[in-house]
């Protein structure tokens, strides 16, 4: 039994070597802030379609590497980074258009970051920048949008009401809308219900699961249960690199490596 | 005795925050009570005689024109610098050296900057005593402060807004025009009103650089006098303390509307955002 488990686990391992279905495709990734090394030589293939989420104790670059896959870092001074991302055979530190970049991969922060504006400007903000102007595009894009992050009924009602007067949960789907608006094929999310309580929790859990079908989500979590409820892989990361990556039926009932099933049985972190 | 102790602080905060109050609203008690009886309509819209109460509309006329030309070019030009140094500079020695000199500058006694509005624009320039000279003048005056105030409001700008709108791929010009500026907004705000006072406040550079002439400016090179420097001139003059309190009635009125304006036009501009 536990033989044919680890062989099942060999093959997605060598399919995950070949990359077909990889959407992205991170190998030897080190990262540096200053002289300080976070990230050691770190490989993941994520997969299109699928929740991958990213455990580990705090300060294990978790979210330095979930920033790394839309160039946020770049807004650090000092970061190095070294290794490859390849997102759709594009190496994304290669390409100068980070741009275009960030409008393929959406990101949702860890506290929901809404503008001080009405929730329709909110989601319109970036189709607006991208240079769409039709009212009626816009209006399209932006129920939509809040349909797709599913509370467009909590809010149809006062779309042109300051978005920061919404609660944390409603804010944070929002911010979720925000991204969809401008149609990307994935979407980080950075311990996207850290702030929230457990009722909007559930609410964005359910949300995630739903988009899961459009969109390819990598996602940065404390929660274990919540990694174990929403993803379909899940990656251990500890003082900069990963540890174990796999399935995370598998991640949680057989780790293979004795700090992962430390950290997963809540012994450490 | 503990409480004793509190209860002496506290009185002391009080007395303190009394007398700040007070000293305010004896201050424009006492101007408004010097001067009230004086103010009609012909006293504020009348065209200045230097004999008997003449009006005081040429003055009011000058100030104005000095606060719009200086804020006109001050504005944009510390707003822009401050952007640079907030959000474009590299931070290190230049920029640390930039923001030295703007807070010096900041300290400079204002007859200085006359003494130097005389010689430059006046004389170099060949503005000649006029409102334009004073105005410039002025402009340097002000561009600090402006400076200032805008760096410490960009500063205020969470970094969440502006990771939220890069996230969206967007440039930075639009994220510092679409989020940071309108964000930062009151606090340029309050730079720009405070600059207000500062130049309606403003007498001895403008004494040296646009004149004293007491008569309705044809242009803006013409030779004119201020409210302000009005007000110090007929004291010295002819010690005529219920006059220039009238004088002054009109500047705090000036400034009042001018800051409320400010205030509602900065609403208006957020409310267009939405």
């Amino acid at each position: 039994m536990g033989t044919t488990v680890i062989e099942r686990n060999e093959e997605v391992r060598n399919s995950k070597q070949t990359n077909e279905t990889a959407k992205i495709n991170v190998k030897d990734l080190d990262l540096f802030y200053g002289d300080k090394q976070a990230l050691y030589k770190v490989s993941l293939d994520i997969h299109e379609k699928e929740v991958t989420a990213l455990i580990g104790p705090s300060g294990c670059g978790k979210s330095t590497f979930l920033r790394s896959l839309n160039r946020m870092n770049d807004l650090i001074d000092g970061v190095k980074i070294t290794g490859d991302i390849v997102i759709d055979n594009e190496n994304i530190y290669e390409t100068n258009d980070v741009i275009k970049l960030r409008t393929k991969v959406g990101m949702v922060f860890q506290k929901p970051n809404l503008f001080p504006m009405s929730i329709y400007d909110n989601v319109a903000y970036g189709p607006r920048m991208q240079g769409i102007k039709s009212k009626k595009e816009l209006n399209k894009i932006v129920e939509e949008s809040l349909r797709g992050a599913a509370i467009w009924d909590e809010v149809k009602d006062r779309l042109k009401t300051s978005a920061l007067g919404l609660s944390g949960g409603q804010q944070q789907r929002v911010c979720i809308a925000r991204a969809i608006a401008m149609k990307p094929e994935i979407i980080l999310m950075d311990e996207p219900t850290s702030a929230l309580d457990p009722i909007s929790t559930l609410k964005v859990e359910e949300l995630i699961a739903n988009m899961k079908k459009d969109y390819t989500i990598v996602i940065v979590t404390h929660n274990m249960q919540q990694a174990a409820r929403v993803s379909d892989k899940t990656a251990f990361f500890l003082n900069g690199e990963i540890i174990e990556y796999d399935e995370t039926n598998n991640i949680f009932s057989m780790p293979k490596d004795q700090r992962t099933e430390d950290y997963v049985t809540g012994r450490f972190g | 005795m503990r409480k004793f102790k509190d209860h002496l602080l506290l009185g002391l905060l009080w007395a303190s925050a009394f007398l700040t109050v007070a000293v305010l609203v004896i201050i424009v008690g006492y101007i408004f009570y010097k001067g009230f009886r004086l103010i009609d309509f012909n006293f504020i819209f009348g065209d200045y005689s230097p004999v008997g109460h003449g009006g005081i509309w040429p003055m009011i006329v000058t100030t104005l024109y000095t606060i719009f030309i200086s804020l006109i070019i001050a504005t944009p030009i510390g707003i822009l610098a401050a952007v640079y140094l907030q959000e474009y500079a590299k931070q290190g020695r230049l920029v640390r050296l930039i923001r030295y000199a703007t807070e010096s500058l900041t300290g400079i006694p204002s007859i200085i900057y006359g003494l130097f509005g005389a010689v430059f624009f006046v004389t170099t320039l060949k503005f000649g005593m006029s409102i334009i000279a004073a105005s410039l003048t002025l402009t340097i005056i002000v561009l600090p402060v402006i400076i200032r105030t805008t760096e410490e409001a960009l500063k205020t700008v969470p970094l969440s807004y502006r990771e939220g709108s890069l996230a969206l791929g967007t440039t930075k010009l639009q994220t510092l025009y679409k989020v940071i500026l309108p964000s930062a907004m009151p606090g340029i705000l309050s730079g720009i009103i405070l600059s207000i006072g500062r130049i309606v406040g403003e007498s001895a550079a403008i004494f040296l650089t646009a004149g004293t002439v007491a008569a309705m400016p044809e242009g803006i090179f013409s030779s004119a006098r201020t409210l302000t420097v009005h007000s110090f001139l007929v004291t010295q003059e002819s010690g005529d303390i219920e006059l220039a309190a009238a004088v002054g009635i009109v500047l705090i009125v000036i400034i009042l509307i001018l800051n409320f304006s400010a205030t509602f036009i900065s609403k208006k501009l957020n409310k267009a955002d939405y």
